[in-house]
């Protein structure tokens, strides 16, 4: 009995990026642009896609990923945008985050071609969505400011992962003994010059900045190189 | 819990270059910039093996400092925690040198002597 030592030199996530490619590649060939939209469980992506994908001007469409259930996806259906549930919950109690084969097995439900622009709502979680590239155009993350300040330091990945930061609940500033600026230099910290915008999904304040980037991603006017 | 789909893909890549022979070693790089947690992996990587070639095989993982390299003054440095500006020039356009590696290295492959695979199939 003896050993033979063999080189691999093969990235863990490899396949993962293949199906992300062929993801891109459909979505370029229909001509959808697609945002990876990320935060932890209850930061408020679904509020914020309520309130910014009505009546947007752009053919906007929404892919739903949750552990369990259709609630979102329910909440979405409801403004006529079309949605698609992904459920991880099939494996070891659910996935916690989406990869590109589970976006790639919910396209045959959406009408590509009838998109401009595909908002992928990721699991909730703060560390896993950040490693799995699902063929998406720009990344954005949702932090709100229930979950204090220090949250940049304690996820950096997710953090640098995304292109926007949208900061959210800010309507709740006056009830907490949070710190906005602090938040705001942590993410400058482990993102030196990342976009940021300040809104309140349920007063709609701040939703305007917002919308304008989702028309510019549909767009592609702002579309990381 | 991604650890438990790294350890996955990282027993899937090994199933494509061990052509079925049972494996020993299995040596992995993670670069320090990534989220992931050895200890989980090892966790999930003795888990996910089960059945597989990696059935029972060792997880060897080398942890790769993170460097980071500033576009605007050229310095490097290894980051131990945030910030991620530059220490020289306070620039923030830095792009990760080292850290962000996740890859097999190398697998180490149990091989049966000729002698022995005689002698196991007279047995």
């Amino acid at each position: 009995m003896h050993r033979t030592h063999v080189k691999v030199l093969e990235g863990v996530l490899d396949a993962n990026g293949t199906i992300a490619q062929a993801n891109r590649d459909d979505f370029d060939r229909a001509g959808v642009s697609v945002v990876n939209l990320m935060s932890s469980p209850g930061a408020g992506k679904t509020t914020l896609l309520e309130k910014s994908l009505w009546g947007l001007g752009v053919r906007a469409g929404v892919l739903e990923g949750d552990v369990r259930g259709s609630l979102d996806a329910e909440r979405i259906a409801a403004l006529h945008v079309p949605v698609v549930q992904i459920e991880t919950g099939s494996a070891f109690g659910g996935e916690c985050h989406l990869d590109a084969n589970m976006v790639r097995s919910a396209l045959p439900a959406l009408e590509l071609d009838e998109l401009d622009l595909l908002v992928i709502e990721n699991v909730g979680n703060l560390v896993c969505p950040a490693e799995f590239r699902v063929g998406e155009d720009t990344r954005a993350m949702i932090i709100s400011v229930t979950e204090g300040e220090d949250k940049p330091l304690k996820y950096p990945l997710m953090f640098r992962a995304c292109d926007v930061v949208i900061v959210n609940k800010i309507d709740l500033l006056p009830h907490l003994d949070f710190d906005l600026d602090k938040l705001l230099y942590h993410v400058e910290a482990v993102h030196p010059g990342v976009e940021t915008m300040l809104v309140s999904a349920r007063t709609g304040e701040g939703i305007g900045p917002v919308r304008d980037w989702l028309v510019r991603v549909a767009t592609r006017e702002a579309v990381p190189a | 819990m991604h650890e438990l789909s790294i350890a996955s893909a990282i027993v899937a890549t090994v199933e494509r270059h061990a052509n079925g022979r049972p494996v020993a070693v299995v040596h992995v790089r993670v670069g320090k910039l990534r989220q992931v947690v050895p200890d989980a992996l090892e966790f999930c990587f003795g888990m996910v093996a089960r059945e597989s070639v990696c059935e029972g095989a060792r997880l060897e993982l080398e942890v790769v400092p993170g460097v980071l390299r500033c576009a605007a003054c050229s310095h490097e440095w290894v980051i131990e925690a945030p910030p991620f500006w530059c220490p020289e020039c306070a620039a923030g356009d830095v792009a990760a040198v080292r850290g962000e590696e996740l890859e097999v290295d190398s697998i180490e492959i149990v091989e049966q002597d000729e002698k022995e695979a005689a002698c196991i199939a007279r047995t």
